[in-house]
């Protein structure tokens, strides 16, 4: 008997001709998820993923269960006895692996799968087999097929038989990478981080920009946007974070430009210098965590005002969303209680009293010509920062 | 700040991380630098004298012996006497086994506590959380410079009271409070309450003496008088009862029981025997004197702390720049100041609310405190900054 463990494919089942690409793409992302977990065989087979220990003693299971429960791609997985297919021998493993389980349980039922059509007993017969040996062994069980305490499910399979209890949800999505490269626009509240894994989640491989305007921010609050993608790393991957200077740029804006369209002549400012960035960095959209109506920025006169100067997809997974949904999915990720933390960001300094809810794009343009917009653009370009954030381990 | 001032800027920083930054730590009031005499004496205990003060062996009674040498130090510092100082992990332990503990111990005479709105958190919270518990707390509010009048607290206690609990210097203001008044008050109003006062920021700076106050518990801090973090001090008067909130050993007849952090109350020790009242405040005294006077000739600032306030500490608004932003400004020229109370990070100033400044001036406050190891050098330095700060940063 070897414990080994079961990936379940999520939504790749469903695709077609390049099906191959995706399964290639998530076996490349959990062997570099689980290198530190230990050395192991990975094989494809059936829309399942097998990993098999090459050294079973060495392997953390709890850990690798939680590595495992962060990659994108997989719909369920589960710890499972591996044996031979031969009926003695399922029986013994199931008595075996689940001792601890069936000894303390009153109640259980065996499920069985067989996808090897080749061995010789149906799925009812196989269920019945075990059920009836395990009955023997362990005095204290009585079948219960409406609601047992434990289900042992048997899968009959190409390479073995497998013997394995309930199995686990995995983070569902597609394999990062899938979905090409974007660049998030990221503050340090609670809406980006969570935009930011929710397009990590369809395949998309992450760029991170930051916008720091010191004195006004501390360095504390780029310490935190920092904190925030190592959690959203041990999702997404590696990610590139990219700091922009903004201080200039920011205090200029105040200076020059009428108080109520400082934030709406900021965002644009932002995008275009994102989206300089992002071509830099080989991204083909942006992301940002905006929410229709949350703030006067927010709104659609807002952001057909900041989308004027985009010329790629600006992805807002966020848009429909209440705060309380958004603030359960930080929960889920842990990105919560940093993105709490009260140090300023570049995006509540300066905030005028009485933004414009709804402002026109040519009185923005307008008011926006009183600044020398290239050279702007180009001074805080050249003068970013780049920092490497590493999943955790 | 110009489009090449800012590169320029930016060229200077990139170069000043090639060498250390000159360090101008005028944050003394959030912590001191432990002082040569009390680091060395830590990494000798550490090293040498390792050895449990409850162990009857030699190496046990050495540690011992050391203890409460360092106890008996302390004490006289307060003219208390040594069995009635007990080693806390802090000031905040001292004041949460003072607080919780004096009222569990006298609960059945009454209910009523009465503090200030300007105690230091872990004074405030505790008495937040007692008030949650049941009991009736009255919090005495400040006049506009943080100050709290004999004549305020006399109105106020009454035979009901069973603790008042007092700060002696508020820790963002420098407010003096008439501490050696309350006693007095208690008697004159027949009442049994208990005396509190929390001196964690007059230690070293201010004149103690328990005897002369009628303090019943009192606290102090290690690392506010260039000692390590992580040890402070309860000083309880010898008959006065109060329950204790952690259980264990013997140790410190129960009251605090544990293990004593011997090498952090060496340090302690050391450097309490390092403060030299008169000299220290004869010199802190005149860069207060000296740094307010500057002060007010800035346009547009305001002093927030009152002519009287304890020396080390000097609170003022620029009225022009966000506290936060001009201390990060300050912080990249390695002068480091506070925006308030160490532990209230993006909050606004709950003290400084309570005196009803206006909010334009609390938002811009700053709070700068002196050691010993200070020089006017310094506090030119600053100015310079400060001045450099409101000619290129955004005005509020």
């Amino acid at each position: 008997m070897r414990e080994i463990i079961l990936i379940k494919l999520g939504e790749i089942v469903l695709k077609g001709l390049n099906k191959k690409n995706f399964e290639d793409k998530l076996i490349k992302n959990i062997r570099e998820k689980i290198e530190t977990v230990g050395e192991f065989e990975i094989k494809i087979m059936q829309s399942t993923i097998y990993l098999i220990p090459k050294k079973e003693d060495d392997v953390d299971f709890v850990l690798l269960g939680k590595k495992i429960s962060k990659i994108f791609g997989i719909a369920r997985y589960t710890r499972a006895a591996w044996c031979s297919k031969n009926l003695d021998s399922i029986k013994e493993t199931a008595a075996e692996y689940l001792k601890k389980e069936l000894s303390t349980a009153k109640t259980f039922k065996v499920e069985s799968k067989r996808s090897d059509k080749k061995f010789k007993l149906k799925s009812p017969e196989i269920s019945a087999a075990i059920g009836e040996y395990i009955l023997e062994k362990f005095s204290n069980l009585s079948v219960d097929v409406n609601r047992p305490e434990i289900t042992i499910t048997i899968e009959i399979r190409d390479f073995g038989a497998y013997v394995h209890v309930d199995s686990l949800p995995g983070a569902g999505g597609i394999p990062v990478g899938t979905g090409g490269r974007a660049a998030v626009l990221i503050s340090g509240g609670i809406d980006s981080p969570v935009a930011a894994w929710m397009m990590a989640k369809r395949g998309v491989e992450l760029v991170a920009i930051h916008f720091a305007s010191p004195p006004y921010t501390s360095p504390r609050a780029e310490q935190k946007v920092v904190a925030l993608l190592n959690k959203v790393a041990e999702f997404s991957g590696k990610i590139e974070m990219i700091t922009v200077p903004f201080t200039v740029l920011q205090e200029q804006i105040k200076r020059t430009c009428a108080e109520d369209f400082f934030t709406i002549i900021m965002r644009r400012f932002m995008i275009q210098i994102a989206q300089k960035l992002a071509r830099k960095y080989r991204c083909k959209a942006l992301i940002t965590g905006e929410s229709l109506g949350q703030v006067a920025s927010q709104t659609i006169n807002a952001i057909a005002c900041t989308d004027a100067v985009a010329q790629m997809p600006v992805f807002r997974p966020l848009i429909g969303m209440d705060k309380d949904e958004i603030v359960a999915i930080a929960r889920k990720i842990d990105t919560f209680e940093t993105s709490i933390l009260p140090y300023e960001d570049c995006c509540t300094i300066f905030t005028p009293k009485h933004p414009k809810t709804k402002p026109i794009l040519n009185d923005v343009q307008k008011e926006e010509s009183k600044l020398n917009i290239d050279q702007l653009v180009k001074l805080a370009v050249e003068n970013i920062k780049i920092t490497k954030i590493l999943q955790e381990n | 700040m110009s489009v090449l001032s800012y590169n320029l800027f930016i060229a200077k920083i990139k170069r000043k991380e090639d060498f250390i930054m000159q360090e101008i730590y005028l944050d003394n009031a959030a912590t001191t630098k432990p002082c040569k005499e009390a680091v060395e004496k830590i990494i000798d205990t550490l090293n040498l004298k390792y050895g449990n003060p409850s162990s009857l062996h030699k190496k046990g009674l050495e540690a011992e012996k050391e203890v409460e040498f360092a106890r008996a130090k302390i004490a006289k510092m307060l003219n208390a006497d040594s069995k009635e100082i007990y080693f806390t992990s802090g000031g905040t332990e001292a004041n949460n086994i003072a607080l919780f503990g004096a009222v569990k111990a006298q609960k059945r005479r009454g209910k009523k506590i009465i503090t200030t709105a300007i105690e230091h958190p872990s004074v405030y919270n505790s008495v937040m959380q007692l008030e949650k518990q049941g009991f009736e707390v009255d919090f005495l509010e400040p006049n506009s410079t943080g100050e709290i009048s004999v004549e305020q607290i006399r109105r106020i206690v009454d035979a009901n009271t069973i603790l008042v609990s007092v700060m002696m210097v508020n820790n963002e203001v420098g407010s003096v409070l008439p501490v050696e008044k309350i006693k007095d008050i208690i008697k004159e109003k027949n009442s049994t309450a208990l005396l509190h006062i929390d001196a964690v920021q007059a230690f070293g700076k201010l004149p103690i003496n328990v005897e002369q106050f009628g303090a019943d518990l009192l606290t102090i801090s290690a690392h506010k008088i260039h000692g390590p973090k992580g040890v402070g001090a309860l000083y309880k008067r010898s008959g006065v009862r109060i329950e204790p909130m952690t259980f264990g050993g013997e140790q410190q007849k129960r009251l605090r029981p544990g293990t004593e952090p011997v090498p952090l109350i060496l340090g302690f020790g050391a450097a309490v025997q390092q403060i030299d009242p008169k000299n220290d405040n004869e010199k802190i005294k005149g860069l207060n004197r000296y740094l307010r006077n500057e002060l007010l000739n800035l346009k547009g600032v305001s002093i927030n702390s009152p002519e009287s306030a304890a020396a080390h500490i000097i609170n003022f608004s620029t009225n022009k720049i966000k506290s936060e932003t001009m201390l990060n400004f300050l912080s990249t020229k390695g002068i480091y100041v506070s925006s308030g109370s160490a532990c209230a990070k993006g909050k606004r100033s709950r003290v400084l609310s309570s005196m009803q400044l206006p909010l334009k001036r609390i938002d811009t406050a700053l709070r700068i405190s002196f050691s010993r190891e200070n020089t006017q050098q310094d506090i030119n330095e600053l100015l310079a900054a400060l001045k450099e700060g409101f000619a290129k940063l955004t005005h509020i």
